[in-house]
């Protein structure tokens, strides 16, 4: 429309001087008034984007925050009926009502930290030797994506080969030992739980390692140090808070695997008695038993299992980030 | 050379061998898993595999075409519902570095990066399962697509971070509206960021089974309603290879063995596509 | 200028309407696909259940058949017996199964009155990992009790070997398995050890899920029976055709009358041969039949009795109703190949009758 009156004053034939001159006039205000138009519906489009953006990114703290209610409201009916002692309370029994975490919190620590002890050796060795040793190269990028892939494999995939080829390995081993040879158990879990959280404390070795500053280093060696003792007294001191940070996510990441777990701890209420006995961890409770809860105290415990589990995984997650971020300001 | 500093020398050449030992151990599970898988499931894989059925127990045969399908609509439709909300949130984040909404989000997608899958599955199982009365594929893919979120979010953010602030001024000195600026300057520049993000968290929900459990529930059957219950290849594996039967264990390794390769050309082309355009995750 | 029009919304509706799209083509790819003569699209054709794992070999048997004569599809997910009453009370599933009738607590929680139509017999056996042994295994009530107790921990325990004369046994530990999930199977197990042992009644008791005394758990008659066999020394109990099929040893039992009995369908069908209440909520354990196996139970599907309700359609509903009606009649041609016991007559008599009181608005749906 606007375009058509434009081009009828520019073409009419007969035009006298002073209409000349007017119809530039009017040619330039019909041109202001399509610029505030098209600006208007420019600012009009902005807006919606900025609104848009707005609205998404509230919407993340709307969906964790409707996380944590969903799982607090549907957990109220265990939380009235056992109170705090829930998390204390020894004995998981379906039949009579009686649901205590302890067990589950219990094989939760248990596996978690057994597979942290084995794993961090081998993902520090893996940080250090990325990170100072050899940083470029054919061997450490194959070691760097190698690892990486690690955390790529489906935790079902570890799950089932767990049950095929690990089982029967610790099966034998615990004759060997003199433990019933049951192969399923906490132990077991955490080797595969220990393979599993290898690359992400590796990883974040290696940056922090790398994040060193040179002239510290350069000064170790300049008197003297050998290559061992600047990592031991200048690299390591120096990332202490970021390698916590990495266990933490680590840690973070054991607690809330759930396939891998289930497939091969045993699931069993009963109060683990040692490594090698079968358990159930928070998360794998909840697999198994999560369809099957007949009647509504029953679900509301295994929900609550749910929410202790996510405050949990929140707390160490937020703190290892934490530790991290303070770490990359510095 | 005194003793002292052969010794000192010596321990230093000792403990970088170790070192390196102990790095090249963490290769061996990773090959073992991935030698075993491919050796008992490669050999099941055939053409008969992929497209028919799985067989009721007691008949040989059977493949997998449900779940297959049933996890390229599932993981097609979290990316539907994922990607646009994770590159959006993105975006404000890096726009609006230092707002108050800002902090809170960046803190929400921290904290959902940690929350173990089976809680996700708990929750969609509550929003949608049970409201609207049926498992479906939808819920599952919505508990998938939560689970993408933080990747996507965290690749756009650090991305468009990267990208120098002389582009933006540029281009708002040529007079381009805020969201042109956005979508036509800032987007592009930053694609290959965003979209090893993306792949990654593809790669990722891929495997996910703990959210599936009770959400998308399984189904003998080809299925391609999004609001009816759907296999997928997670929720086969885990079916099956907890089954006492020959027959079933031999579906789950050639399950395993596709969804392995499959998440694993994922993470290959993720590297390819940093590399070649120099990203940093 | 123009075509930037909202374009930050259009990414926004990009997902819901990609979402719209792909139902819609979800619905009309799964029309095209069903059998000819039911063109409703898939929502009509389809069938979901849930529930017990002890009949599970049986029913995906009855389905695949069912599906190759009418074209109905049914998805049977094989969740345990809690699970499917559990999801039949949310109303998520069009059936439930379950090998334990609803106890009054599940009751509490319907909103809708539920009948059970006995579908299937089978028998709970005891099954062990003995690699070495070569005759079979004997085992009274007592000493089964005590094992799943924790009370005999050897295999070659005095109570065990006194009923085995003559028997080499090892002196391996005893390794239990049992469910971990709620299940039908444990109930019939622990129902017929509640019956024969008051120790157990009174420290364990019965129910789909119970606080086991020892030994590890296994998701499902598929955990356990894997976890049996992968454990030498193990015993657990598992469904009897899940013991056949994948070659596991079990025990003879002794039942009441004192006779040790082999489980096998005809020892089942013996231990079945009882009247039937009309509400078909019978257990069939610890029978008085000289030759029944002891540990013999009925399996069910549920179903709400009246048939409207989350605009549920008489169509679906009446094509339901027929699966089940042929499910315990024609089906049952399915159950000897697969050991599972066939429904003794009173039994069909009496779920013909309970199939019948199902009504869709008031209205009985067969006739």
């Amino acid at each position: 429309m606007d375009t058509s009156l434009n081009n009828d004053l520019i073409t009419r034939p007969d035009s006298m001087l002073g209409r000349v001159i007017s119809s530039a006039k009017l040619r330039d205000a019909v041109k202001g008034i399509k610029r505030i138009k098209r600006s208007h519906r420019q600012i009009r489009t902005e807006n919606v984007f900025k609104k848009t953006l707005v609205i998404v990114a509230l919407s993340t703290v709307v969906l964790v925050l409707g996380i944590m209610v969903t799982l607090a409201w549907q957990s109220t009916l265990s939380i009235k009926a056992s109170g705090l002692s829930y998390l204390w309370g020894k004995v998981w029994d379906p039949v009579q009502d009686i649901f205590g975490a302890y067990p589950f919190i219990l094989g939760t620590l248990l596996t978690s930290f057994t597979a942290l002890i084995i794993s961090i050796p081998f993902s520090f060795a893996v940080g250090i030797f990325l990170g100072e040793y050899f940083p470029n190269g054919l061997a450490s990028n194959f070691l760097k994506n190698t690892v990486e892939l690690i955390a790529a494999v489906p935790s079902v995939i570890y799950g089932f080969w767990g049950l095929a080829v690990l089982v029967p390995i610790v099966r034998s081993f615990e004759t060997s030992i003199g433990v019933a040879p049951v192969g399923l158990g906490i132990f077991t879990s955490s080797l595969i739980l220990a393979i599993m959280i290898i690359p992400y404390a590796a990883s974040l070795t290696r940056s922090m390692i790398q994040m060193v500053p040179s002239n510290l280093k350069e000064a170790a060696y300049s008197l003297g140090a050998t290559r061992w003792e600047v990592i031991r007294s200048v690299i390591l001191p120096y990332t202490k808070s970021g390698l916590f940070a990495g266990i933490l996510l680590s840690l973070g990441r054991a607690l809330g695997e759930t396939m891998a777990v289930t497939m091969v701890i045993g699931n069993t209420s009963l109060i683990p008695k040692n490594i090698f006995s079968p358990g159930n961890t928070m998360a794998s409770i909840i697999a198994n038993e999560f369809t099957e809860a007949d009647h509504p105290v029953y679900l509301s415990a295994l929900i609550e299992l749910g929410l202790v589990l996510f405050l949990v995984t929140v707390v160490i997650n937020m703190l290892g980030r934490r530790i991290i971020k303070q770490f990359t300001q510095e | 050379m005194s003793v002292h500093i052969k010794y000192r020398i010596g321990k230093s050449r000792v403990f970088q061998v170790i070192i390196a030992l102990l790095a090249f151990a963490c290769v061996v599970p990773l090959m073992f898993i991935l030698f075993y898988i491919l050796k008992a499931g490669i050999t099941k894989i055939n053409w008969h595999f992929l497209t028919n059925l799985p067989k009721p127990v007691g008949e040989t045969g059977g493949g997998i075409a449900n779940a297959l399908l049933g996890t390229v609509l599932l993981v097609l439709t979290a990316s539907v519902i994922a990607i646009p909300v994770g590159i959006l949130c993105g975006i404000y984040l890096s726009e609006n570095r230092k707002s108050r909404l800002a902090y809170w989000s960046r803190l929400c997608i921290d904290i959902l990066q940690g929350v173990p899958s089976i809680v996700i599955g708990i929750v969609a199982y509550f929003w949608l399962v049970k409201p609207l009365g049926v498992f479906s594929a939808l819920s599952g893919s919505v508990a998938l697509a939560i689970m993408m979120l933080p990747t996507i979010v965290s690749s756009t953010e650090e991305t468009l971070k990267l990208l120098p602030d002389t582009l933006r001024e540029a281009a708002f000195a040529l007079g381009m509206p805020f969201h042109r600026v956005i979508l036509k300057v800032i987007i592009p520049c930053g694609f290959s960021g965003i979209l090893s993000g993306v792949m990654l968290s593809v790669a990722r929900v891929s495997g996910e089974t703990a959210p599936l459990l009770f959400t998308a529930f399984g189904n003998p059957y080809l299925s391609t309603n999004i609001l009816k219950p759907m296999q997928s290849l997670p929720l086969l594996i885990f079916n099956y290879a907890t089954s006492p039967y020959n027959d079933w264990h031999d579906l789950a390794w050639g399950a395993s063995c596709i969804l392995l390769i499959w998440v694993l050309l994922l993470n290959i082309f993720t590297k390819l596509v940093t590399r070649k355009w120099k990203v940093q995750l | 200028m123009k075509s930037m029009k909202g374009l930050a919304l259009a990414i926004v509706a990009l997902a819901i309407s990609a979402g719209m799209t792909m139902s819609s083509c979800g619905d009309s790819g799964n029309g095209s696909k069903a059998d000819s003569s039911a063109n409703k699209g898939g929502d009509e054709n389809t069938i979901l259940g849930a529930g017990a794992t002890f009949p599970n070999p049986l029913y995906s048997k009855m389905f695949s058949e069912y599906n190759k004569t009418t074209g109905l599809k049914v998805n049977y997910q094989s969740i345990g017996s809690g699970g499917g009453i559990q999801q039949l009370t949310a109303k998520t599933v069009d059936f439930g199964a379950s090998d334990a009738p609803m106890n009054a607590k599940q009751d509490s929680a319907l909103t809708a009155p539920v009948i059970h139509i006995p579908a299937t017999a089978g028998a709970v056996v005891i099954s062990y990992n003995l690699p070495d042994l070569k005759d079979t295994l004997k085992l009274t009530p007592d000493a089964v009790a005590k094992i799943f107790m924790g009370e005999i921990k050897k295999w070659n325990d005095k109570a065990i070997a006194s009923i085995n004369p003559g028997v080499k046994l090892p002196a391996m530990d005893i390794q239990v398995a049992h469910r971990s999930d709620g299940s039908g199977t444990t109930n019939i197990f622990t129902t017929y050890l509640s019956k024969v042992n008051k120790d157990w009644e009174s420290k364990v008791g019965k129910g789909s899920s119970v606080n086991w005394p020892v030994g590890l758990g296994g998701k499902g008659n598929e955990g356990v029976a894997g976890s049996i066999k992968q454990t030498p020394g193990g015993i657990g109990y598992v469904e009897l055709a899940y013991a056949i099929q994948s070659n596991m040893a079990f025990a003879k039992l002794q039942n009441k009358a004192g006779n040790f009995i082999t489980p096998s369908i005809a020892s089942v069908t013996a231990a079945a041969n009882i009247t039937i209440p009309a509400d078909a909520k019978v257990s069939l354990t610890n029978t008085d039949a000289p030759d029944g196996y002891p540990i013999s139970g009925l399996s069910w599907i549920l179903v709400y009795k009246e048939q409207k309700y989350d605009n549920r359609s008489a169509e679906k509903v009446s094509k339901m109703l027929k699966l089940i009606q042929w499910m315990i009649h024609d089906g049952q041609q399915y159950s000897a190949a697969l050991n599972y016991a066939p429904l003794s007559p009173a039994a069909v008599a009496v779920g013909d009758a309970q199939l019948k009181s199902v009504t869709y608005d008031g209205k009985p749906v067969l006739q």
